[in-house]
């Protein structure tokens, strides 16, 4: 609590105490006395209020909150209803206090959940390690990080080994192991070892920073329920003072005219009793800040998952998803191909992944990655007596070839060190490449066309690469795009979210786009796309789409920019510390999970709930007392419960957006 | 040219009240006031003098309310 604070809910306290104290004091006989004793819990209560309404007066804002409370209470006070308006002062400050203490509770709360501003840097210079403001940081400069501290810049280790906790910027809680020559991100946290760093980003431009700005510029975009309800507060309070005013002045007059109601003080008196209950239902308080508030707390709460939303118009459209439009590399499969398959003649499955692995050796194709990666993957898992170094030198293995005078036979897997000379390229083709002696070819049907030798054909889908040694053919690896963990699950979780189209878009061919459709249950593909393409798909599922319903595109933010800003809303995965993909999307998922776009999606419903229900109830609470109060059902009482009362219930509902753990 | 301000304001309302008056000052082309991160961004037409406009900026927002500040 600021002091500002603790000093109102003395005042309020207090005033409290005096006012019940003097409702239960016998003092019906001393009038002026009464009247003199209630002016003190009043003043104490409500003198600021009184100093800021002559404020407004003078500066003519007749609208303004100070002044309609004033002229409320001090009505109240003149008719001789002192409790009530010692009470409605009292109450409106409560309530003021109330709010200031939960607005800013939950400001702190999200700042702690976004706690990955780093506060220093550890710069080395000249071998001495010093403490400095990470703005002092300049490009290239060394830096040290201790363990358990946060990186506060950008840059890549230059020596240690650590394991990283990313979870303040992607709500993933696996820690991540960096090591030389890898990148780190500032606001994740040293685990374990000592880090030297050389940052590759200015502190402004690091990642921490970066998205701090985005989650505090985000509450700045105003959604179209914000832009209503500030609307229908200028609105509002003018509407109901002027039906205050006429309730004063027409009632009673109504009343003689027409009822033939004689005039009287206590005609006047109860007219201008219910045009007093009119001023107090008056304030817009209650919603005008509950709206922020949900929205706030819904921001807030989904970047604690690793979901940043870029503006509160973003958060209400990413509720009223019903397409989503998936390109499939990076979303759905992981974007990097992996062999799922090795279909053998004579030869064991591993001896083939390594003639393969061994060919490719020097290629920088994805597709030569990955046969080495399983073939490390089997080598190391498998009985094999030789672990690595196939990736190796081949200038090692000419000097033992050397050494070895000439081309040993036998099994391959019993030597430790294969030799690979001669490789060749084929453009478009494959490789050719002589193996301790042996010549291996390895590449696609045309290479085994070229060479004469007959390929089996493969059901599989995906790409085929064949093997040939000494022009015998001895079998074929399927590689293919692996499928995401979790994607198949993140689609069901979609549909459950009420996601009712689900369309895939890619660049693939037919089979292996519907090959991996058909594995994750998507009906909807549209195979074989330029990039130009993309957008011309989006553009048509945008004009099948029903209004009032949004379409989302989500792709990796790797060259699909025109896409997702194409689409009503573009959400970018994996992207962290690709500054490209945060720029172009709406709402960027940190990680490359693919269940967090039915995530998001679950905490912008819940936060646009909460809104809704905020906006339905405050203003039906307060148009029903309006008509009760007019009525002359109301009382000042339930007026007070109309201002302070439905503001606190909205104020308590905005902060359940930012509740978001178990969506 | 745009500019981020920190701000103080206790009401939601009021800073409502103060992204009108900001807006309505001569010199600035747009504003938006950010209750909840107590932050004003306020874009400055061309060749507008920043501080001369920030001074009038302040004195219109304490027309509407008495009770805010803009640090700048």
């Amino acid at each position: 609590m600021t002091k500002k604070q603790k000093n109102l809910l003395i005042r309020v306290l207090a005033s409290l105490a005096m006012m019940i104290a003097l409702v239960l004091l016998p003092l019906e006989q001393v009038p002026v006395l009464r009247f003199v004793l209630f002016l003190v819990p009043y003043l104490t209560a409500g003198h600021d209020i009184l100093r800021k309404a002559w404020k407004g007066i003078r500066n003519r804002q007749v609208f303004d909150e100070n002044f309609l409370m004033a002229v409320a209470t001090v009505g109240a006070m003149a008719l001789g209803e002192y409790t009530e308006g010692v009470a409605v002062m009292v109450f409106y400050q409560i309530g003021e206090l109330f709010q200031s203490y939960a607005v800013g509770k939950s400001r702190r709360n999200i700042t702690e959940l976004m706690d990955i501003r780093p506060d220093y840097a550890n710069l080395e210079e000249d071998g001495e390690v010093q403490r400095v403001d990470p703005d002092d940081v300049e490009v290239g400069s060394i830096i040290v990080i201790q363990p358990g501290e946060k990186v506060p810049i950008d840059g890549v280790v230059v020596e240690g080994t650590s394991t990283m906790n990313t979870s303040a910027l992607t709500g993933e809680s696996v820690p991540r192991t960096v090591r030389e020559g890898e990148e780190v991100l500032s606001g994740s946290i040293n685990q374990d070892g000592l880090l030297r760093v050389r940052t590759t980003k200015e502190f402004d431009e690091s990642t921490a920073s970066k998205i701090l700005e985005l989650v505090e510029n985000a509450s700045s975009r105003k959604s179209k329920s914000e832009q209503f309800i500030t609307k229908f507060a200028r609105v509002y309070t003018p509407a109901v003072c002027y039906s205050a005013l006429a309730l004063a002045i027409l009632g009673p007059l109504g009343s003689m005219l027409l009822g033939g109601v004689p005039s009287s003080t206590a005609l006047w008196g109860d007219w201008i009793y219910r045009a007093l209950t009119f001023l107090v239902i008056s304030c817009p308080c209650a919603i005008v800040v509950s709206i922020p508030l949900s929205f706030f707390g819904g921001l807030g709460g989904a970047s604690s998952r690793g979901i940043l939303i870029k503006g509160s118009n973003f958060m209400e459209t990413l509720s009223k998803v019903d397409t989503v439009v998936f390109d499939k590399t990076g979303t759905i499969t992981r974007g990097n191909f992996e062999v799922v398959g090795v279909h053998h003649n004579r030869r064991e499955e591993q001896e083939l992944l390594e003639l393969a692995a061994l060919a490719e050796m020097h290629s920088t194709h994805p597709i030569a990655a990955s046969l080495r990666r399983a073939h490390e993957a089997l080598a190391e898992g498998g009985s094999a007596s030789h672990t690595g170094s196939h990736t190796g030198d081949g200038s090692l293995c000419e000097a033992e070839n050397m050494r070895a005078g000439g081309l040993p036979e036998g099994d391959l897997t019993q030597r430790t060190v294969p030799c690979v000379s001669e490789v060749r390229e084929v453009s478009g083709k494959g490789v050719i490449a002589t193996i301790d002696g042996k010549e291996v070819a390895v590449g696609n049907s045309r290479l085994m066309e070229e060479l004469g030798i007959e390929a089996a054909p493969c059901h599989s889908t995906g790409t085929i690469v064949h093997v040939a040694v000494d022009g015998t053919y001895e079998g074929h690896i399927v590689i293919a795009d692996e499928i995401k963990p979790g994607a198949q699950e993140a689609l069901t979780a979609l549909r459950s979210a009420g996601v009712q189209k689900l369309v895939m878009l890619t660049g693939d061919l037919r089979a292996t786009a519907e090959a991996v459709a058909k594995e994750v249950g998507i009906t909807d593909v549209r195979a074989e796309l330029l990039p130009g393409d993309k957008v011309a798909e989006v553009e048509k599922l945008l004009q099948e789409q029903k209004s009032g319903r949004a379409l989302a595109f989500v792709g990796d933010g790797i060259n699909d920019a025109p896409v997702l800003a194409r689409a009503d809303l573009g959400i970018a995965m994996g992207a962290l510390g690709s500054d490209a993909a945060i720029e172009a999307a709406d709402v960027v998922l940190m990680d490359d999970d693919p269940r967090g776009i039915a995530r998001a999606v679950r905490i912008a419903r819940k936060c646009i709930r909460i809104v809704y229900e905020n906006i339905v109830f405050a203003i039906g609470v307060k148009l029903a007392c309006l008509l009760l109060g007019a009525l002359g059902i109301a009382n000042m009482w339930l007026a007070i419960f109309a201002d302070v009362g439905v503001m606190v219930l909205c104020v308590l509902n905005a902060i359940r957006a930012l509740w978001v753990r178990n969506l | 040219m745009k500019k981020t301000y920190k701000i103080d304001v206790d009401c939601a309302n009021c800073a409502n009240k103060m992204e009108e008056a900001t807006k309505n000052t001569a010199g600035v082309k747009d504003a938006v006031v950010n209750f909840m991160a107590l932050k004003m961004k306020v874009e400055f037409e061309e060749g507008a003098d920043v501080d001369a406009v920030m001074q009038e900026v302040v004195k219109n927002c304490k027309v509407v309310e008495d009770d805010c500040q803009i640090f700048f």
